[in-house]
């Protein structure tokens, strides 16, 4: 505000508008000569055969930015556990209201996330969704980003609320389909910390068992 | 034997087939010039336009046809039915009534006949045209009015009053043409360019005739009466499917419509261009056919130039520049055009000629400088005359934004 108001901010070369007390004209109040409005012939003429920028869409794909915002994706740690835990705060930080959690207990038998809890439940509305990413700051875990994903439209409102399995990154090698126990001898703090980077084979065997 | 006589020997039959051969071409033409502005403007912003439908493109306009036909055609509550109906049918058939009388070829030989390739010939063909072309308002005038709806009703009031001041300057421009032809018939002021085609010779004429046919025809910068910023879709805001359409092809005919007779009048119409005399014998006189549409052409790219450069004028410096500039501008030209075609007529002396051409010249030169140094006095008195106060409130700086220009204090 202070800047606005205060002229020594601006450094005007040459005085406009009021200086103190005194009238200044405003300068430049003639219209523009003749040859001058003709220019604009000129340049909308030579545009015609400059470079043009359009891109053919559907068969020309030019990479998003970095971090563009596009559909969500919830991710996991090495061994194909959730990172989710259910908290909610993506839910309560969306100015939308396009998230839903309902998250739930892991038992030893049946384990999706390390740690007490998982998100059994998680839906984004992406008629709601406004890509602000808000919910991506708010998680704690790193579960929810984004991704590069913008082709998003369809044919059915329900088609448009995605479902936890619509969310979840894909299983990448060394990666098993929870729910499976946790890496042997660690906790949920090793989890955090980045320490597992692979699955261990008896994670495996204990799914087969079941 | 003269075109008009030739014309006057066609069986019934023939001009039939003359006459279904203009519906035809004024509807290819159409086409291809929306396709082609499209095209056009869109380069000149950088884009590519539409390219999808057909090759290059080529059958947007009619895909955009088809699709228009097979709308939802709606009659709001309020509209006057009858008129509402008939309004784009007045617009879209007087644009092309103008096409009877514009010559396309020389003499041709079609189907046996030694004749043109020209609907008909009538000795006050120019007038006509002009009549057509007011009537062909009514069109757009009665489309407002029976909408029942405020801003079709303010664009159709708009283009009213547009076209009728226009048509001043655009009749006025026309008539050094004929002062300078001798005739109104459009085969006969075709043939008198054969040496010196009207544009050069009548250059301030063509000029306004120019600006005049973009403000007659309802196009930028003078598209006032469908402004989209401000009057939604002005006239036609209440208009949907066919007769959407219909007011649609009733504009772009109307283009070629103008630009063909700007062809006639003062681009020498189907005769070649000037060193090219001898096509216009090639293919048995058809191929004037090609310097016609080609002139045609340049006078749409003009009409598109003009889009893709300038702003819409604001709707009081719009009439005040038809009535106080152009009107005053062609009566003075046409005073010097007849003094000096009487004075050529009556073998007057060289140095008369010349000393009036300079006479009118130098008066012109003092006329506008007077109005100019005036002009500027009063706006330099008015600015030093001007004591801002101080604004009381901070409020942030803007350039300009003190300049209250013509309120003077204290």
């Amino acid at each position: 505000m202070d800047e606005l108001t205060t002229p020594s901010s601006q450094t005007p070369s040459k005085p406009i508008g009021n200086v103190g007390d005194k009238a200044v004209p405003v300068e430049n109040l003639e219209p523009a000569g003749f040859f001058t409005q003709l220019k604009g012939f000129w340049i909308t003429f030579i545009a015609q055969f400059r470079k043009v920028t359009t891109v053919q869409y559907p068969e020309v794909k030019e990479p998003v930015a970095e971090r563009f915002h596009g559909r969500h994706q919830l991710n996991r740690y090495e061994d194909g556990l959730e990172k989710c835990i259910g908290c909610e705060l993506c839910a309560w930080a969306c100015p939308a209201d396009a998230i839903l959690v309902e998250g739930a207990d892991n038992t030893e038998t049946e384990r999706y996330s390390p740690g007490e809890r998982y998100g059994r439940v998680y839906q984004i509305n992406y008629l709601r969704c406004i890509f602000c990413g808000l919910c991506i700051e708010a998680c704690p875990t790193r579960a929810l980003t984004m991704t590069h994903e913008y082709e998003l439209a369809d044919n059915q409102r329900g088609k448009l609320i995605f479902e936890k399995e619509d969310l979840l990154a894909p299983l990448r090698n060394g990666m098993v389909q929870p729910p499976h126990p946790m890496y042997p001898n660690t906790d949920h703090h090793s989890y955090y910390r980045g320490e597992i980077v692979a699955s261990h084979p008896s994670q495996g065997e204990a799914v087969n068992d079941a | 034997m003269s075109i008009q006589q030739l014309l006057g020997q066609d069986p019934g039959w023939l001009i039939a087939v003359k006459g279904a051969f203009v519906f035809v071409l004024c509807v290819i033409l159409t086409l291809l010039a929306i396709w082609s502005e499209r095209r056009i403007v869109a380069r000149m912003q950088q884009r590519l336009g539409p390219n999808r439908v057909g090759k290059f493109g080529l059958l947007q306009s009619l895909a955009d046809g088809v699709k228009l036909a097979l709308k939802e055609d709606l009659i709001p509550k309020a509209a006057d039915v009858a008129v509402f109906v008939i309004a784009p049918i007045i617009s879209a058939t007087t644009c092309f009534m103008s096409f009877a009388v514009i010559p396309m070829t020389g003499k041709v030989n079609l189907f046996g006949h030694k004749t043109a390739l020209q609907m008909t010939d009538i000795p006050v063909g120019v007038l006509y045209i002009l009549a057509i072309a007011s009537v062909g308002v009514y069109g757009i005038v009665l489309a407002g009015w029976s909408s029942g709806s405020t801003y079709p009703l303010l664009g159709g009031l708009r283009s009213s009053a547009q076209v009728i001041s226009y048509e001043v300057a655009m009749g006025l421009s026309l008539v050094a043409v004929f002062i300078y032809s001798g005739s109104m018939s459009t085969s006969e002021i075709v043939a008198a360019q054969h040496h010196w085609w009207f544009g050069v010779v009548l250059f301030p004429s063509f000029i306004i005739y120019m600006i005049s046919m973009v403000g007659e025809t309802n196009r930028a910068p003078f598209d006032l009466a469908e402004a989209e910023g401000e009057l939604v879709g002005g006239f036609h805001t209440e208009y949907s499917s066919l007769k959407f359409a219909l007011f649609f092809l009733a504009e772009y005919v109307n283009i070629v419509g103008v630009s063909s007779l700007a062809t006639t009048l003062f681009l020498g119409g189907y005769h070649a261009l000037p060193g090219l005399t001898f096509t216009e014998s090639w293919l048995g006189g058809y191929f004037t056919f090609f310097w016609f549409i080609a002139k045609v052409a340049a006078f749409f790219f003009l009409f598109v130039w003009l889009r893709g450069t300038l702003p819409r004028l604001r709707y009081d410096q719009f009439m005040q520049f038809g009535w106080k500039v152009l009107i005053p501008v062609n009566l003075i030209w046409i005073m010097t055009v007849s003094v000096l075609r009487i004075a050529s007529e009556k073998n007057a002396s060289r140095f008369f000629i010349g000393g009036f051409t300079l006479g009118v010249v130098l008066l012109v030169l003092a006329a506008t400088t007077l109005f100019e140094t005036a002009a500027r006095k009063k706006r330099d008195a008015e600015i030093a005359s001007e004591n801002f106060d101080p604004p009381a409130f901070p409020v942030p700086e803007i350039p300009g934004s003190h300049a209250r220009r013509g309120v003077i204090n204290g």
